[in-house]
């Protein structure tokens, strides 16, 4: 029983191996018009029928798989083309960072042309740290003595006057603002030429005052100060700060026209916004005025 | 042959032939991942798994003669393919009679890979142009891959349309047979 079963098995699969090799030879061997390609030909003929109902009539369901294809494709699409849209955000962003930062080189190169501060050596720095604090008296930046920067050297923006390295390492360097109160900077009224020394006030950390001005002069709103550079021709009474710096404007005075008069002076540089900065390292003829 | 063998035959080339159908008209429509589904070789694979080798080969066969008709292909190729991965699945369950829950799974993607590796290098020596290198692999790999998906429910529908018809479950006959101590072990000593 069990061999005949199993002889019945061998022969029915040699017999199927033996067809499909027959049809194999057949098909290859015989030409486009042979019985085997006829006999296809005449199952296409009567299955086109067949497919076409069946492919209306499935037509639903391939739909439906479809759109679920479609849904998850679209879905893959919308993926790709919020990458696309956060690469070309990311993109435009850095343009107008771009187009920002070229706006503050152009000023800080206008006022290098202005005040003849290429002689002055300028490195340009990144503000890379900012003091936390509410005053912002402190700023880092990302040059140091590598550089050529060294303590004491003035740092300006494209508006004018920003504070004064205090710390320098060899790659970065930490800049006292104007505001803060362990800074003095020798100044005077554009206009009229009255000297003083410009100091943070009590008032805010935005506020500077104009002190020790004589009271022969009067100084009114809106004008302009500057700094001083070296008046004293005594070698160890010298600037650390070149001639002719915008600092701020005179915003208004107290009792004009006595030794006590208050002269409330605005910063140029928007000293709470720092982004790019030029550090002066070398002082030109002891940064007396020509 | 007697009826339910009879009536097997019926349901078998029914089966076969709705599965080439749907296939053309619908199946080979459909991109899943970029990958086609091909319900044959799963149909053969659950055939083979339900009726064992003999039944699976004359359907492999008749399967593969069909598809390539309707398809226009290669006459006989797809029947000797297929012809010979029913009746290799369908002796490994004669012989082993495997009983997890994955079976028509795994059954399922080796006759998947088997049909579409066997087809490619069949064609490619019958000098067919088969693109070869990475395109003809993920192919491969994506249509294995969504058939392995599709093998479990392609069982179920086989089994519901063959399983009335079929001499004994195999399941059945086996539990039986050890419970009333027929076939068991113990009994032939």
């Amino acid at each position: 029983m069990y061999d005949r079963t199993v002889r019945r098995r061998r022969i029915t699969l040699g017999l199927l191996v033996a067809a499909a090799l027959l049809l194999l030879t057949v098909y290859f061997g015989e030409g486009a018009g042979g019985g085997l390609h006829s006999v296809q030909r005449g199952a296409l003929e009567v299955l086109a029928p067949v497919q076409e109902g069946a492919s209306r009539v499935l037509k639903p369901a391939r739909d439906l798989v479809g759109w679920a294809g479609d849904t998850i494709s679209a879905k893959g699409r919308l993926e790709d083309l919020e990458t696309s849209n956060a690469a070309l955000r990311r993109q435009a962003l850095a343009g107008s960072e771009a187009r920002r930062q070229n706006a503050q080189y152009e000023k800080l190169l206008a006022l290098d042309r202005r005040l003849g501060l290429a002689a002055a050596a300028p490195v340009a720095a990144r503000v890379i740290a900012q003091s936390p604090t509410a005053w912002f008296s402190t700023i880092t930046i990302d040059q140091g003595s590598s550089r050529g920067i060294a303590v004491g050297a003035p740092v300006v923006t494209g508006d004018g006057l920003v504070g004064q390295v205090t710390t320098v390492t060899g790659g970065a360097s930490v800049v006292t603002l104007i505001t803060d109160s362990a800074i003095a900077v020798p100044a005077r009224v554009s206009a009229t030429g009255a000297p003083g020394v410009v100091q943070p006030g009590a008032g805010g950390p935005g506020d500077l005052r104009l002190k020790y001005v004589a009271r022969r002069f009067r100084v009114g709103p809106d004008a302009a100060v500057v700094t001083s550079g070296t008046i004293s021709q005594a070698e160890r009474l010298q600037s650390r700060y070149p001639p002719g710096i915008p600092i701020g404007y005179v915003t208004r005075v107290e009792d004009p026209g006595t030794d006590n008069q208050k002269i409330f002076v605005r910063p140029y540089a928007d000293l709470q916004r720092l982004e790019t900065v030029q550090v002066l390292t070398r002082p030109i003829n002891g940064n007396r005025g020509s | 042959m007697s009826g339910r063998g009879k009536s097997l035959a019926w349901r078998l080339v029914l089966l076969g032939a709705l599965t080439v159908i749907i296939q053309i008209a619908a199946v080979s429509q459909l991109t899943i991942f970029g990958a086609r589904a091909d319900l044959t070789p799963l149909v053969v694979a659950a055939v083979a798994l339900l009726c064992g080798s003999v039944a699976a080969a004359g359907f492999g066969f008749g399967i593969g003669l069909f598809s390539n008709l309707a398809l226009v292909q290669t006459v006989g190729l797809s029947s000797l393919l297929l012809l010979g991965i029913g009746y290799a699945i369908g002796r490994f369950r004669e012989l082993r009679d495997p009983q997890g829950a994955l079976v028509p799974v795994i059954a399922g993607v080796a006759a998947t890979a088997a049909d579409r590796i066997g087809f490619s290098v069949m064609e490619f020596l019958l000098g067919t142009p088969v693109p070869l290198g990475w395109t003809l692999v993920l192919e491969i790999l994506g249509t294995v891959a969504v058939n392995a998906v599709l093998a479990l429910p392609v069982y179920a529908l086989v089994r519901a349309l063959v399983l009335p018809v079929l001499p004994e479950d195999p399941r059945r006959r086996r539990r039986r047979a050890y419970t009333t101590g027929g076939l068991s072990p113990l009994s032939r000593s």
